[in-house]
């Protein structure tokens, strides 16, 4: 933009390139068109382009059909003759800066496009139609939406639980590999939940889907894998959207089949690929997970007389204070759990059959509680690049209270949940549980049971939420204890390494 | 590939010997299409692209010239067996074991549903189960059945099927022949299961998802001849057994080398650690308010998914030959006329009636509610209603046929008057004849 203002010199010199360059393009298409339309070409002579060389006759063809396309053509090359010579016209007049104000600056700096992912665009048609095109071409069925979505989410997909998508797959199913049918429904109907779970289940059954796998002929393993995978992978998230986790392992994956060299034979490229996943998973999540306990009970942040806040069920943080209780130190655990998924009694079996002493409340209690608490862990879904935590929702709430409080939070969290997308706010990028979740019998009444048939009544049943970095002090990972803002570091340092 | 689907059609009918002495009940005509071309058709519906078909040497001809089972465009890998010899459905698996490559789904050649097949193998999928099955309640039959002599009740053996409040995992399968004196539940069960629902109203559809370690355990107990007798029961019981859950399996080394009958039962898949890892680290639990991990640490589990509405009709008494005669046709959307039909325009045809192919329908006559079967001839003023008439009938003028089942090749007299009676295969009916209430097979 500055550069317009700076001198009327300099702008007709670029002027003059611009209308140059545009002439040209003009003339290229009118080439094209002439080449194209291989049929009266008379009249189209008469429609002379500036500087534009004669083209060359092709032979008329005289098909009577073509007379409405030719016209548009005729209309087509008048209008771009009108349009170079109106240029030429007005070559040095200040007009043409102010025409092509708006023209330059977007030829000046590289347009920035910003392409948001799908699957935060559902109230876009053209969106929802280039999915349904790319489902259909990977043979994968359409999930559809339902209820009613609250208008600030109804950007999101909503499904619900009593329509799978194996309604409309064929039953031994052919086109999806049967590991990844079994995985899809486990994941939509909750069975395998939890980011680290998550994970395992998808590496576990990428293995047998790599087991089954034969190269076929003429295609390179490396290449045809890949390709092999991407259904896969649309199905599971049409099943349900993938956590940050999962994109990471499948990233990971990626790159190892196309790293595989062509000489390789099957069976040996298939073991090394198998290798990699149990090393990943060896390394990244159970190895992770030691190490982090390790850290938290060495470096004294659960220490005798401890009292330990906790919400919902993480099983890493699960994991660190089972441990703990192991080498003996003495503490207790207060068990925050919330509605409608209540993963929290699930926390507290675990724990209790550990033998450690437990507490629970409802998120509702979270501020009479607090006083007694002296430090609070929670576990992270994935830890974004501006040092944001995002977590099962409740979870900022509880990191809000605990700041007013002037407790300490600590997350935990394996350093392959890092992400580098950036959000400062639960609403943009979310996940829509099936709102009939929120459904309570009580006593023999279901008071929200024709909840569809309210006009003005949504449920929302949100899954995730993000807690900003201020109310977080410490992020406890497999490579130490760092500030949450140290996340982007993090994740120079690993695609450095990469 | 997943599923491999086995179609069980060497049963007799033994409960249905009138309709069955001369056409094996796989064949019996059900709205103008064999019996079997249902189950086969419902495979074909949901994708399956191959079928076992188990059955006799008498069937697997008729199979072959029969234009219905020609249509069925699945590929049919038909395995026959003696039909003397007595082999049950859990014998028949036995027999084409080397066929069996992954997971089954059992189907019985008289089962007529519109379930969607979904919800049972989802059971099966989701929960990695070893067992999955289909019940529906049951329904009276309504019309009376002929040949049976005023309403006798048959002293139909109960069910007791046992399931846990989601209504989804089988806890407790028993028929009332084998409980002597009184139900008894294991105290293991209650304390697993604190709520469980009994119930006696449910009728088998005999539609099995099994796990391929099922049919390998079946090959080594040759002791076990029927699926629904006895096997199943065997597994529902076995999910609660003591050695199964005692048991943390550590290496496949260690299951490969144990002699226990149960063994092959319990094969863990390779990866199992991996499996193993995903469970401890998901936060789900199939029940609450005890210590135990999901499913109890039991690696067997059994599951039933029961359809309360639509149809599901198991064809094996005569009863339930003439209610799935009625509502079989409402499943499809065919023409209820066959188009080479000959009708002539003064025969007033009720909607619900169902001609077959080449008949030939004269004056006068009036079809309600019935189903007339291919070739056959209908002369002037007859009247059918509410009947069955199988393939190559003759009804000759002036007869009356009402809540009646006529075999194949039967031909009646003029001017008969039959009412609820069962004619049966190749029978004549002599002219001027009145029978009530009668099986005539013998006549």
């Amino acid at each position: 933009m500055l550069s317009l203002i700076v001198s009327e010199g300099k702008d007709l010199t670029k002027e003059e390139k611009q209308r140059l360059r545009k002439e040209k393009k003009q003339q290229k298409k009118i080439k094209e068109k002439k080449d194209d339309k291989a049929s009266q070409e008379n009249e189209k002579e008469k429609k002379p382009v500036t500087s534009a060389a004669p083209a060359s006759q092709p032979p008329t063809q005289p098909t009577p059909t073509k007379t409405k396309a030719e016209l548009k053509a005729e209309r087509r090359a008048r209008q771009e003759a009108e349009r170079a010579s109106k240029q030429t016209k007005k070559g040095e007049t200040g007009q043409q800066a102010a025409t092509s104000k708006p023209k330059a600056p977007p030829s000046d700096l590289q347009p920035v496009v910003k392409r948001l992912p799908e699957h935060i665009q559902v109230d876009n048609p053209d969106v929802l139609k280039k999915l349904a095109k790319k489902l259909e071409r990977q043979q994968i069925p359409l999930r559809s939406d339902y209820g009613y979505k609250v208008s600030l989410f109804s950007h999101l997909h909503q499904y619900s639980r009593k329509a799978p998508l194996t309604q409309q797959l064929s039953i031994p199913s052919t086109v999806i590999h049967p590991a990844i049918v079994r995985l899809g429904l486990q994941y939509s109907h909750g069975i395998v939940a939890g980011s680290n779970a998550r994970s395992v289940a998808l590496l576990h059954a990428f293995k047998q889907v790599i087991r089954d796998y034969t190269t076929p002929q003429n295609e390179e393993l490396s290449r045809d894998l890949v390709n092999k995978l991407k259904p896969y992978i649309s199905f599971l998230n049409q099943c349900r959207p993938l956590s940050a986790s999962m994109g990471n392992a499948i990233k990971y994956i990626k790159k190892e089949i196309s790293n595989i060299p062509s000489n390789c034979k099957e069976d040996e490229a298939k073991n090394k690929l198998l290798n990699c996943i149990e090393s990943y998973i060896n390394e990244k999540i159970i190895l992770a997970g030691v190490a982090i306990a390790k850290c938290a009970i060495e470096k004294q942040k659960i220490s005798d007389g401890d009292v330990i806040l906790v919400y919902g069920c993480s099983s890493l943080v699960n994991h660190i204070l089972c441990k703990a209780f192991e080498k003996n130190r003495k503490f207790r655990v207060i068990v925050v759990d919330s509605r409608p998924r209540l993963e929290g009694k699930e926390a507290l079996r675990r724990l209790v059959q550990k033998g450690i002493s437990c507490t629970y409340v409802l998120i509702s209690a979270v501020s009479y509680i607090l006083p007694e608490v002296s430090k609070v862990f929670l576990g992270a879904h994935a830890l974004l690049a501006n040092g944001y935590v995002m977590s099962r929702v409740g979870t900022s709430q509880i990191a809000l209270v605990a700041k007013a409080f002037n407790v300490p939070v600590l997350v935990c969290c394996e350093t392959y949940k890092f992400c580098d997308r950036v959000q400062t706010d639960s609403f943009v990028s979310n996940e829509l549980d099936d709102p009939d979740d929120l459904i309570v019998t009580r006593k023999g009444t279901t008071p929200l049971e024709g909840w569809e048939n309210e006009s003005s009544l949504g449920l929302l049943n949100l899954v995730y939420d993000v807690t900003p970095p201020d109310f977080v002090d410490l992020v406890i990972t497999e490579l130490g204890m760092i500030p949450c803002t140290s996340v982007p570091v993090v994740l120079r340092v690993k695609n450095v390494d990469q | 590939m997943e599923l491999q689907a086995v179609l069980m059609a060497a049963g007799g009918g033994s409960r249905m010997t009138d309709l069955t002495y001369n056409t094996p009940k796989a064949m019996l005509p059900v709205g103008n299409k064999p019996l079997m071309w249902y189950p086969l058709n419902l495979l074909e519906k949901v994708g399956f692209e191959e079928v076992i078909v188990i059955t006799t040497k008498e069937v697997q001809k008729a199979m072959s010239t029969d234009l219905k089972i020609k249509d069925v465009k699945m590929k049919l890998d038909v395995v026959s067996i003696q039909e003397d010899g007595d082999m049950g459905t859990a014998d028949a698996l036995r027999h084409i074991q080397p066929k069996i490559k992954t997971d089954i789904l059992v189907l019985s050649c008289d089962l007529i549903t519109d379930v969607a097949l979904h919800e049972v193998v989802d059971l099966f999928r989701a929960h990695n189960a070893t067992m999955a099955m289909l019940m529906s309640k049951a329904h009276e039959f309504t019309e009376t059945v002929p040949g049976q002599k005023g309403k006798k009740k048959t002293a139909e053996q109960r069910d007791f099927v046992g399931v846990d409040k989601s209504g989804k995992r089988l806890l407790f399968m028993a028929n009332e022949a084998d409980l002597e004196d009184g139900l008894s539940i294991r105290k293991s069960i209650m304390r697993k299961h604190p709520r469980m629902l009994i119930k006696t109203g449910l009728v088998d559809a005999h539609l099995y998802c099994l796990k391929k370690a099922v049919v390998d355990f079946l090959t080594e107990n040759k002791s076990i001849s029927s699926i629904r007798g006895e096997l199943v029961p065997y597994l529902v019981r076995k999910q609660f057994s003591k050695t199964v859950n005692s048991q943390k399996l550590k290496d496949d080394t260690d299951d490969q080398t144990q002699e226990k009958n149960d063994g092959p039962l319990l094969i863990s898949s390779r990866d199992e650690p991996l499996l193993q890892l995903a469970q401890e680290r998901s936060c789900w639990n199939d029940h609450r308010g005890d210590m135990s991990e999901a499913y109890h640490g039991g690696k067997l589990r059994c599951y039933v998914h029961i359809m309360d509405q639509g149809l599901c009709c198991r064809v094996n008494t005569l009863a339930a030959y003439i209610e799935v005669n009625r509502l079989a046709p409402k499943l499809f959307e065919e023409p209820s006329v066959h188009p080479s039909a000959d009708i002539s325009e003064r025969c007033q045809m009720g909607s619900d009636s169902i001609i077959g192919a080449v008949c030939h329908i004269a004056d006068k006559t009036s079809i309600k509610r019935s189903t007339i079967g291919n070739f056959t001839t209908v002369k002037e003023k007859v009247k059918v209603t509410n009947s069955i008439i199988m393939h190559g009938v003759t009804i000759e003028e002036g007869c009356n046929i009402q809540g009646s089942v006529i075999c194949s090749n039967a031909v009646i007299g003029r001017g008969a008057d039959l009412k609820y009676c069962l004619v049966g295969n190749g029978q004549h009916i002599e002219p001027e004849g009145k029978s009530t209430k009668n099986s005539s097979d013998r006549l």
